[in-house]
């Protein structure tokens, strides 16, 4: 399969790969290529003009300790982040998501950075990035901007980066609570047919702070706030996780595909919030 | 558009069409058949080349523009005839295939494996390997092979220090 033709570009900076975009209309960036290479074979995306990030690598591909958070470059691959021992330790959640993407070859050159811009329905990284309360740096001609995760994703493929825009750096607090991710994987794509992040804080036999967010079953991934509300400062016992669990999808009609209908999904979300919850408290 | 791609330590001048996929570059234009194409659609991984010595990646799912600047290692890069690279001759001697159509892709999987973990578990092969498939084997065998080169090849680096 090949795709439509395009005339091709690899800028040098983030500045020329802004100004490639403004000047030419139908134009897209490439990341790592694991999301738009093969929606660009199906002919689904034809842009006229690909803007390549590749020479962008040096700028936009790092880990930095910033002392509150971690700052990630939008182009450092999931490989790069599961194999970090900061983001292990300070950003457990992000590790142990991005290391449930795909298989090897997709971890190494799909990158954190593309997965979020892309805001694919079932992907997982955006569980980690709501639940994490990331906050991400977008650029454009008239400078840089920050968005917080709670307002970054935007539904089906729509995220608050705009045209003309590029993702920068995404900013991961640092969080010694205890979370889990839980996943159930598509058996062919590996994608998250439905996954549930959860980090949370323990004071004493109760729950501290807790987030949740669900991906795979809305037109993106979202906070459950009915879980999260259930939840806080509670005694912690499995019933009280199973009940909580029971507003994952308070609000939401979940979707529906040839592999799994929407009453499923829904099952699977609640399901996977219960256990996601237990592991937090378990390794908080 | 002329792009120069390192392939197994040669540098190959080419003229591609961007849209070029690094593996139609590969078979078509270097002459290296190892890089098989099955899926075409990222999810088979017969198509695996190692990138950088130790980065696998699936070769019909990067352009071949986006593989400039990076060695690119095939299956003939890592050994032949009769001087078999110890995961050539695990997977020949463990009857580690039997069409043969992923074994390129297993090997080059299980080379950019073994760079990162000399010693794996059964357990890390498998989770390794969860990019290629194989429809054949059962995956047993490939296993088993890729067990004895990483022994074959810890006893060698052992006898070199
Ligand atoms: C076989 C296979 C299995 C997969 N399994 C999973 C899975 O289990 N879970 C999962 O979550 N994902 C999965 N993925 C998708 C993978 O995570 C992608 O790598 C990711 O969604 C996109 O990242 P990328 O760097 O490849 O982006 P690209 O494909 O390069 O880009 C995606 C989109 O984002 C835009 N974009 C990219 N970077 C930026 C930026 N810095 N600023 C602005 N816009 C940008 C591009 O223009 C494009 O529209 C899978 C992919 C494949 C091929
Ligand atoms: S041909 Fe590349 S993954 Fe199947
Ligand atoms: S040996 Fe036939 S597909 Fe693996």
């Amino acid at each position: 399969m090949y795709p439509a033709k395009f005339t091709y570009h690899a800028p040098w900076s983030v500045e020329e790969a802004i100004t490639l975009m403004n000047e030419n209309e139908d134009s897209k960036l490439i990341a790592g290529g694991h999301s738009l290479l093969p929606t660009m074979k199906m002919r689904l995306a034809t842009p006229a003009h690909l803007i390549d990030m590749k020479n962008l690598r040096s700028l936009l591909s790092y880990i930095h300790d910033k002392g509150d958070h971690i700052a990630i470059g939008s182009l450092t691959t999931y490989h790069q982040i599961e194999s970090s021992s900061l983001v292990k330790q300070a950003a457990a959640i992000l590790a142990q998501t991005v290391s449930e993407v795909g298989d090897m070859q997709v971890r190494n050159m799909g990158t954190l950075g593309g997965s979020i811009a892309h805001a694919d329905p079932a992907g997982d990284p955006p569980a980690a990035i709501l639940a994490s309360n990331a906050t991400m740096v977008i650029q454009s001609s008239g400078g840089e901007r920050t968005v917080a995760a709670s307002d970054f994703f935007q539904g089906f493929f729509e995220t608050a980066v705009g045209a003309g825009e590029i993702l920068k750096e995404i900013r991961v607090p640092k969080f010694s609570g205890g979370s889990s991710y839980q996943k159930f994987k598509h058996p062919a794509s590996g994608y998250a047919v439905a996954g549930v992040a959860v980090c949370l804080t323990k004071n004493g036999g109760n729950i501290g702070g807790v987030s949740v967010s669900v991906t795979g079953v809305s037109d993106g991934a979202y906070r459950a706030n009915g879980v999260e509300a259930a939840l806080t400062g509670q005694a912690f016992s499995e019933a009280l996780a199973a009940s909580a669990a029971a507003h994952a999808i308070d609000g939401i009609d979940a979707l529906e595909d040839p592999f799994a209908d929407a009453a499923y999904r829904g099952q699977l979300a609640k399901t996977l919030a219960k256990r996601a919850i237990i592991a937090a408290w378990n390794n908080a | 558009m002329d792009i120069t791609l390192k392939v197994n330590g040669q540098e190959k001048k080419l003229n591609v069409e961007p849209r070029t996929l690094l593996v139609y570059a590969l078979r078509e234009q270097c002459g290296l058949k190892g890089a098989h194409v099955g899926c075409d659609s990222s999810s088979c991984g017969v198509c695996t080349v190692v990138l950088d010595g130790k980065t696998p990646v699936k070769s019909c799912t990067m352009f071949a523009v986006q593989a400039e600047g990076h060695e690119i290692t095939t299956v003939e890069g890592i050994g032949g005839g009769a001087n078999l690279h110890p995961l050539q001759k695990a997977f020949h001697e463990q009857h580690g295939l039997q069409c043969g159509y992923c074994t390129p892709a297993m090997i080059m999987t299980s080379y950019a494996l073994l760079q990162h973990n000399p010693k794996p578990t059964e357990d890390e092969i498998r989770f390794g390997l969860s990019g290629n498939l194989c429809r054949c084997t059962g995956y047993m065998n490939i296993v088993k092979a890729v067990k004895q080169a990483a022994e074959e090849m810890s006893q060698t680096a052992q006898a070199a220090d």
